[in-house]
Parts: structure tokens; sequence; C-alpha cells
């Protein structure tokens, strides 16, 4: 993409397996695959690309397991996300992949929400607005040039 | 406390089912979806049955189906930014016209009572009114008075009058300008607070029902200029007010809401996979309305419920569909 990029340099965090113990790694993937958690769902996500740097969403602190909610009695699965910059044009992008992964991955039964961080983006609450319209959702996801765009972002978390 | 009972799961779509439509005599339905295929459901003896499978109209989802007021025709509205006419001449339902014209996503049509305009509106933010005489569709009219995504248009039962929902959180009234016979808005409902999904004129057309992504459903009633409420109306319009908010009710996203015009009660479709009916209480004070929650049926669908509607002959009788791929009927009684 010849662009400017909107955040050239990023702050780069750790990664869960720089941080946890091998053992500690071990005992936090739950025993039933089927369970879902704020765990498994992070483990769903880290591995998105962000789609301006060869970094993943958890390598930008964009996604991160503390802002992910489970609520499995009212089937409710609520992730907040942090754009990099507060004026990142990348926003909605970024949350339409999330929200693709979580379609894909997790079972239909669960009502999902993806919002930006309180006060974290210029444009909060038209973000969110957006992504919470399943209709333009839908329509963006048969746009042949996001869904290849989408595809690159989550083309990563498929290889562990 | 009324009583939902499901008759029958009608199974077929492949993905989300976006629309359910009646045929004027109640006794057919069309249905359409992500699949890009409309189904027609028809009675037979004791069970619906799938009388054909329209497919190659459209590219992309069906977001709408709807019958002509003659019944004869079926048009369909597409992501595909077109909108096809369906006709029965051949002995079968074929597609031999397509509008085009919106940008992009078409998200509504309507048919007028008399059947002679078409309303249409898209992503594009623009509603369109077609004139139809004898196959024949001209564009009559492009109405860009949202400034967003506009999600629903509905015609008033009885006159040339056009209502519009839309993503900027309102809804607008369009009618025939008689001097420039071009269609300019004459009332803005603003209220809610988010995207209108749906409305629905009552039986007279003077009240409207609307539906909402703040959870809420909103009562309208019009007040016509020298109405006996003393309501100004300044530029000798009718005015419309919102009468009524019943809040508390839905507990995620109301996707549509109908207005049966044989009982007066009110469906809705929600985000939360339920199905719920109103009804205007006896006593209510038409300026100051009163709507209770007469039934509340849970999981009425697995996952959201996107459409429901009434069926235009048989009172109680409700046609929904939902993203968990299934057309549900219900037979509602008190």
């Amino acid at each position: 993409m010849s662009r400017p990029l909107d955040n050239p340099n990023p702050k780069i965090y750790p990664k869960l397996e720089e941080k946890l113990s091998v053992n500690e790694q071990i005992e936090d993937i739950p025993r039933n695959a089927d369970a879902v958690d704020a765990r498994r769902v992070f483990e769903l996500l880290r591995n998105i690309t962000d789609p301006e740097h060869p970094l993943t969403l958890e390598q930008l602190n964009v996604v991160e397991q503390r802002l992910i909610e489970v609520d499995n009695e009212k089937n409710q699965i609520n992730v907040q996300f942090t754009p990099t910059i507060p004026h990142c044009s990348m926003a909605t992008l970024i949350g339409l992949s999330i929200r693709t992964q979580l379609i894909r991955k997790i079972s239909p039964k669960f009502k999902v929400s993806v919002t930006v961080t309180p006060g974290t983006h210029v444009s909060e609450a038209a973000v969110n607005k957006q992504l919470g319209d399943k209709e333009r959702v839908a329509a963006a996801l048969e746009n042949e040039f996001l869904c290849n765009v989408i595809e690159q972002c989550l083309e990563s978390t498929e290889e562990s | 406390m009324g009583v939902l009972e499901l008759i029958q799961s009608l199974e077929g779509h492949k993905g989300r089912v976006w629309n359910v439509c009646w045929h004027p005599s109640g006794e057919t339905l069309a249905s359409c979806g992500e699949d890009k295929s409309i189904r027609i459901w028809m009675h037979d003896k004791s069970k619906w049955v799938i009388k054909s499978i329209l497919l190659e109209g459209h590219s992309r989802t069906i977001r709408e189906v709807s019958w002509s007021p003659c019944g004869n025709y079926i048009a369909s509205c597409s992501f595909d930014a077109t909108v096809a006419i369906w006709d029965q001449k051949s002995g079968q339902f074929e597609c031999n016209t397509t509008l085009e014209g919106h940008e992009n996503e078409v998200k509504s049509i309507s048919w007028s009572t008399s059947g002679q305009l078409l309303a249409t509106c898209s992503r594009d933010k623009s509603v369109w009114v077609w004139e139809v005489t004898d196959d024949d569709y001209e564009c009559a009219a492009v109405i860009n008075a949202h400034t967003q995504d506009v999600k629903k248009v509905r015609w008033h039962p009885e006159k040339d009058i056009l209502a519009s929902a839309s993503y900027d959180d309102t809804v607008k009234i369009f009618k025939e300008d008689t001097s420039s016979s071009d269609f300019i808005c004459v009332a803005t409902l603003a209220s809610h607070t988010s995207t209108v999904w749906s409305l629905s004129f009552d039986k007279t057309g003077n009240r409207l029902v609307t539906c909402s992504d703040d959870q809420t459903l909103k009562i309208w009633h019009q007040y016509e200029p020298g109405n006996e409420m003393g309501i100004p109306t300044p530029d000798n319009e009718p005015v419309w007010k919102c009468v009524c908010t019943l809040s508390g009710y839905h507990s995620r996203t109301v996707y549509d809401v109908d207005w049966c015009k044989l009982t007066g009660l009110i469906v809705t479709s929600c985000g939360d996979d339920v199905i719920r009916v109103f009804r205007e209480e006896d006593d209510s004070d038409v300026h100051q309305p009163t709507f209770s929650l007469v039934c509340k049926l849970d999981n009425a669908h697995t996952q959201d419920v996107n459409c429901s509607q009434w069926n235009p002959v048989t009172p109680g009788l409700i046609a929904s569909c939902s993203d968990d791929g299934t057309v549900k009927l219900w037979s509602y009684s008190d």
C-alpha cells in the first residue's frame, strides 16, 4: 500500500508466551474445548494481524484478555479493543476482523459485541454503531475487497 | 397473557433469513435471505409446503421481498444494489424486470396500496419512488433527505404517503408536492437515540409504530392542521408527535415491528431471540396511549429474530424468520 501509515512506529508489547512460564501456559488451556471463557476468546483473537503492521493485535495491545467479558449464562461475549492511536482509520477494519473471527469460531448462540475501549478513539460512537449493525457487517463481508483484507488479517490465526 | 403456539417450522434456507412477506390472500408466504433465494411457501391441506424457489435474480443477499397488492408480482431488493420484479405470466415466477439506480445495498421495498408506486431505499442514503404502469417502471423521484443508510420504507395504508426509517435515528414522511409533482419530506420524526430499523402504520394510517437499536418502540400520532388538541402545524402540514415510548421490554436491538390491521396487535422481532406481542389498553387515551405486553416468547428462534409479520387475512397468524435459518409460523391467542 502506498498510503502513509496511520501509526508508523507503534509501541510493541510482549506476547503471552513471553509473559507466562511453561507450566502456566499448560494449566491455562481449558480442558473442554467447547468451554468458552475470556482466555479462549483471547486465544482466538490475539494472533490476528494488524492491517498496517506485521504484528499481532496482542503485540500492539489492541486486544487484551482483561477487556474480554464472557457471560455463559446470558450467552454474551463483549470484546473491547484499543486502537493504537485515537484517530486510527483502521479501527472499523480491526473491529470487523475481530467480529469475523468470532462469527467463524464461536457458537452462533453467543451474542457478540465488539466495541472500542471507551475514550480511546475520536470516532468511538460511530465505529461502535457501525460494528453493532449486523446488516452493515453482513454487507461488508460480501464485499470482495474488504473480505480479502480481512482474510489476510486472519490468516495468521490459523497456524497454531 | 396471550399465548404464541408454534404451527410449523419451515426449513430450507441456507444461512440467515432476513425477511418474510404474506401474499395479500394470506395463503402464500415469501421468504428471502443470505442464500440469494426467494422461497414461496403454500398452505396445502394441513401443512405448509415449499411451492417454488426463485434463484438467479440477485448476485448477493436478498434483504426484503414484497408482494404487490394485486398478488401477481413479487419485488425483491438486494445488497447487489438492484431491485427485481418477478411475475408469473409464464406460469411460474420469473424475473423479467430489474431496477437499477441505487449506488449500493438496497435495504427495503414497498408497494403503495394502489400498486402504482414502488418505493426503495438504500445504504446510499436515498429513497426512490418508482411509477408503475403496465410492467413499466419509471423513476419518479430520488429523495435525499436522510443523512445515513436508510433501513426501511413503508407506504401509508390508504394514501400515497411514504415513511422511511434510517441509521440517522430518524423517521421521515414524504408526499407528492402537487405543484412540482416531486416527492418532498413533510415531517421528520426525531426521538429515537439510535438506528430506526423498522416501522408500521396502524390500519387508519394516522398512527405509526417504530422500533430501534435503542431497544424501544415508539408510537407516533399524526395531528392535522386545525386539530382539536391545538398542536401547532407550522407549514400547514400534519405534524407527527411521539405519544408513547415502550422501553424496558426489549433487551437488544428491535429489528422489526408490525402493527396488525385486523386486530390492532403489535408484534416485535428482537436480537434477543424473543417475539413479543403488545396490545393497546381498552381505556387508552389516543393522545397519550398505553400499551401492555401481552405475550413474550423466549427462544422463539435460536438466534436473532429479523422479521415477524401478521397474516393479512387470518387474525393471530404470524410468520417470523431468523438468523438461525428458519421461518416459523405461529398462532397467537389471548
